[in-house]
């Protein structure tokens, strides 16, 4: 038998213990049994306890590969992608523990209410802003240009909002707009035929804005498509500062 | 308090919350020393016989332990300043983890170097 086949039978053996939370600010855990499958995800799991063992447990899911975004929860204290997250690697001595995502309001069970995230986009101008006139031309954007290659690092955010459950400033101050707007402002920023870029510096650089950020790197660290939005909110901070600077104000 | 919500949770035992932690309280250190400092440099406007009499108790081993415990919260909140302005100002891409290991292990260097100099 080779290593694979044996690890597959070994993950297709035994039972999961699974604690997963019921309710929705409060409420409390409840604890589900379910087989150990090979190659199972984390969705996998969750989708079984609704479907076999108990249909009213609320999570939210639709692509399950992985470009959606819709159904990141936390698992043993991290918050991840579930459907590409294996249990294999996930699981602690058998045990699951499945939380909604922080620093959203839950709707019930595992489902949160995503609208503050969403608008914290807008408010961070996170969407192109072409200007009064379209443009006469093409713009000609090199693909080795370091603005193209800062724009190409952060851009294949999907919404997910894990950066945004695992950010410590956005439990601490609710008004901060987070990782992920503050991430795709600066895909914004350096879009050189974006004509709207005083108004989002302007709103990246409140109270609310990039200069929050303590650089803590959860967000960087979580991130299911490995981007780097602490990288990207820095780059928002030397843009805006050198534009104080030029000011003078 | 759930998995999710603990001030230990998981998603905090990361060396960026830890070096964030460690550049914070040793900030707060510092800035509670400042003014005992102060007071200190204070007592010479009295003269010199009483800021030597305040010398004199820092002489005491707790005062001594106090000290080597600043001298490394300073190199420690440098070394960590330092790192936050690579990341933030020279757009320097890190590595975490040894990154704020080198910082530590910056911070503890400094305070041996304290101890052995016999200050």
């Amino acid at each position: 038998m080779s290593a694979a086949a044996t690890a597959a039978r070994a993950d297709a053996d035994g039972q999961l213990t699974v604690r997963v939370w019921r309710g929705a600010e409060h409420g409390g855990f409840q604890t589900f049994q379910v087989a150990r499958r090979a190659n199972q995800t984390i969705l996998d799991v969750v989708t079984e306890i609704q479907r076999e063992q108990d249909a009213t447990l609320a999570y939210r899911y639709a692509c399950r590969v992985g470009m959606c975004g819709s159904c990141a929860m936390v698992v043993n204290g991290r918050p991840r992608w579930t459907c590409r997250t294996r249990v294999a690697r996930a699981e602690e001595g058998g045990q699951i523990t499945l939380e909604p995502m922080r620093n959203m309001p839950v709707v019930k069970d595992l489902a949160v209410d995503m609208e503050s995230f969403f608008e914290k986009w807008r408010d961070a101008k996170g969407f192109f802003e072409p200007g009064e006139t379209p443009a006469n031309d093409f713009a000609v954007v090199r693909p080795d240009s370091p603005e193209r290659a800062q724009a190409d690092a952060g851009v294949e955010c999907i919404n997910c909002g894990v950066c945004y459950s695992a950010c410590d400033v956005v439990s601490w101050n609710p008004e901060y707009l987070g990782p992920a707007a503050l991430n795709r402002a600066w895909t914004l920023v350096n879009d050189v035929r974006d004509r709207g870029q005083d108004a989002r510096l302007d709103a990246v650089s409140g109270d609310a804005g990039c200069h929050s950020c303590h650089s803590h790197m959860s967000c960087t660290e979580f991130c299911p498509k490995a981007l780097a939005p602490t990288y990207a909110i820095a780059g928002l901070k030397r843009v805006t500062a050198r534009r104080v600077w030029k000011r003078g104000s | 308090m759930t998995a999710a919500t603990g001030a230990l949770r998981a998603s905090r035992r990361k060396p960026g919350f830890i070096a964030a932690m460690l550049h914070r309280l040793s900030g707060v250190a510092l800035a509670i020393f400042l003014p005992m400092h102060f007071i200190a440099l204070g007592t010479a406007l009295g003269g010199a016989d009483r800021l030597e009499s305040f010398l004199l108790l820092t002489h005491n081993p707790v005062a001594r332990f106090a000290e080597w415990g600043l001298v490394s919260a300073l190199a420690l909140h440098m070394a960590l300043g330092l790192r936050v302005l690579a990341i933030e100002f020279a757009a320097v891409r890190e590595r975490t983890a040894v990154t704020v290991s080198l910082a530590c292990a910056a911070g503890m260097a400094v305070g041996l170097l304290f101890l052995m100099s016999g200050a």
